[in-house]
Order: structure tokens, then C-alpha cells, then sequence
């Protein structure tokens, strides 16, 4: 078994929309046999924690020079281009 | 189904084919009801209004009807609870993942929140409403608190 990868999950104030951005990846790369973590965070928070995390996924802006890969989607959302961002995060979590 | 939120709603929080001029109003409006209600602080509404300042709300939809959803820190919260506002006219909120685009909003949940992990049912009902244009639609047409709720169940 693959060791998970740690996702950190950012919005506004890390209690409503992250929350629901993070089940949603949860589920959607278990269903690929993908092991993850996710931690959500505040926006104002990503560049202290980023260090921690394989991957970034934001549905706020955050700062972009952070060495981690950053995801912009609402799509867990709205539901608008899941499916390829979902594919993004795949691809952002190969070694 | 949509059944945690449609617990969570009661008459007096939910506000169909209104009219406002601006985002500001929606919010003080509704967190007005929420406040008679029990469910926020006073301090609730002008907390959600710098929030969505900073931090917009605004989703744009499948259907082309598009959402926001309001909430600020759980400081200003007493109980969870949710607030329903749908308007006749599109009112401009900014983009949630793009706070320069404006997002014309015809409907608007207010999210009263505690603790995030126990609201986690509510919260992924919402989004599954969000991602469904058809019961979108249905509720901006409903007249009754009674036929939003029928609407939830189906």
C-alpha cells in the first residue's frame, strides 16, 4: 500500500466549503483506489501549512509560489468540470 | 433528497421571490430573521458582509442560475441553521474562486455553521442541490415554504 498523499483543502474560513471539498476528493480518489489525506486550512493559513502537503486544492485564491502544486476549483462545488479536475489532482499527485 | 436541509429550514428564514438591490441587503435581511430566530448573534450580519467582502461566495451554476452561500466564523453562530433567500432579479455577488468576477445570483443560502464536521450532511446537501439546475430552478419558482420543502423531499 502506497503511502496517502497529503492534500491540503483551503477556503475562506475552513468550516463550510473546504469541508465539502474534502469528502468529495476523499471519495472520488477512493473510488480509484488512491489513498489521501486531507487537511483543511483557511486561506490566510495555506503558506504556513503548505510545506506538509503534496498538493494544494483551493476554492479561494491563495498564493501560487508555495513549491506545492495549487488547484483553483469549485468544481466539488457546482459540480461544473469535476470530472477533469479530478483528473488534475491524479496527475498532480504522481510521483 | 434533501432532508437535513430540509429539517434545518423554517418558515421564517426562508425568503422567496424577493427583491433586493444589492448582496449587503440580502445578508442583513435574512440574518435579521435568523437573529429573531435564536439561531445567530446580532453580530452575525455585518460578520457575513465583511466576509463576503474578502471572501465572496458567489457560484456560478450548471443551469445558468446562479448561487451564493453566505456564512462567516462560528463565533457569531448559537445554533446551526440555514437561510433560505430566493429573488426575482439577479443581484451580484463576486466569484468565490475569482473575487473580480461578478456572479448575477438568483439564489442565496445562508449558512449559519458550528462545528464543520456535524454540519458535513448539510453542507453536501446544499452542493448536491447547487449541482442539480432542475431543483434549482423549481425552488426559485416556488410561492410557499410549504412547496420548497416539498421540492427538498422529492
Amino acid at each position: 500500500m502506497d503511502t496517502p498523499k497529503r492534500i491540503l483543502v483551503a477556503c475562506g474560513t475552513a468550516i463550510a466549503t473546504s469541508t465539502v471539498v474534502a469528502k468529495g476528493i476523499e471519495e472520488a480518489l477512493k473510488e480509484r483506489g488512491i489513498p489521501v489525506m486531507t487537511r483543511q486550512c483557511k486561506a490566510s493559513e495555506v503558506r504556513s501549512l503548505a510545506g506538509d502537503a503534496n498538493l494544494i486544492v483551493t476554492t479561494t485564491p491563495v498564493p501560487t509560489d508555495l513549491g506545492v502544486p495549487v488547484i483553483q476549483t469549485l468544481a466539488f462545488l457546482t459540480g461544473i468540470g469535476k470530472e477533469e479536475v479530478i483528473e488534475q489532482i491524479i496527475e498532480a499527485l504522481k510521483d | 433528497m434533501s432532508r437535513v436541509i430540509a429539517e434545518l429550514l423554517q418558515p421564517s428564514c426562508v425568503l422567496l421571490k424577493q427583491n433586493y438591490e444589492n448582496s449587503e441587503d440580502i445578508i442583513r435581511a435574512i440574518s435579521a430573521e435568523l437573529f429573531k430566530a435564536g439561531y445567530v448573534k446580532e453580530s452575525f450580519a455585518q460578520a457575513a458582509i465583511d466576509r463576503e467582502k474578502n471572501l465572496p461566495t458567489g457560484l456560478p451554476l450548471a443551469g445558468g442560475i446562479n448561487a451564493a452561500i453566505p456564512h462567516t466564523e462560528i463565533e457569531h453562530v448559537i445554533k446551526p441553521a440555514l437561510g433560505l433567500v430566493t429573488l426575482t432579479h439577479e443581484v451580484n455577488f463576486q466569484n468565490m474562486v475569482n473575487p473580480q468576477e461578478p456572479v448575477p445570483v438568483r439564489m442565496v443560502f445562508v449558512l449559519a455553521l458550528e462545528q464543520p464536521k456535524a454540519q458535513i450532511e448539510m453542507l453536501q446537501e446544499i452542493a448536491s442541490v447547487l449541482q442539480n439546475p432542475d431543483l434549482v430552478q423549481r425552488i426559485l419558482q416556488a410561492d410557499t415554504f410549504e412547496a420548497v420543502l416539498s421540492e427538498l423531499r422529492k
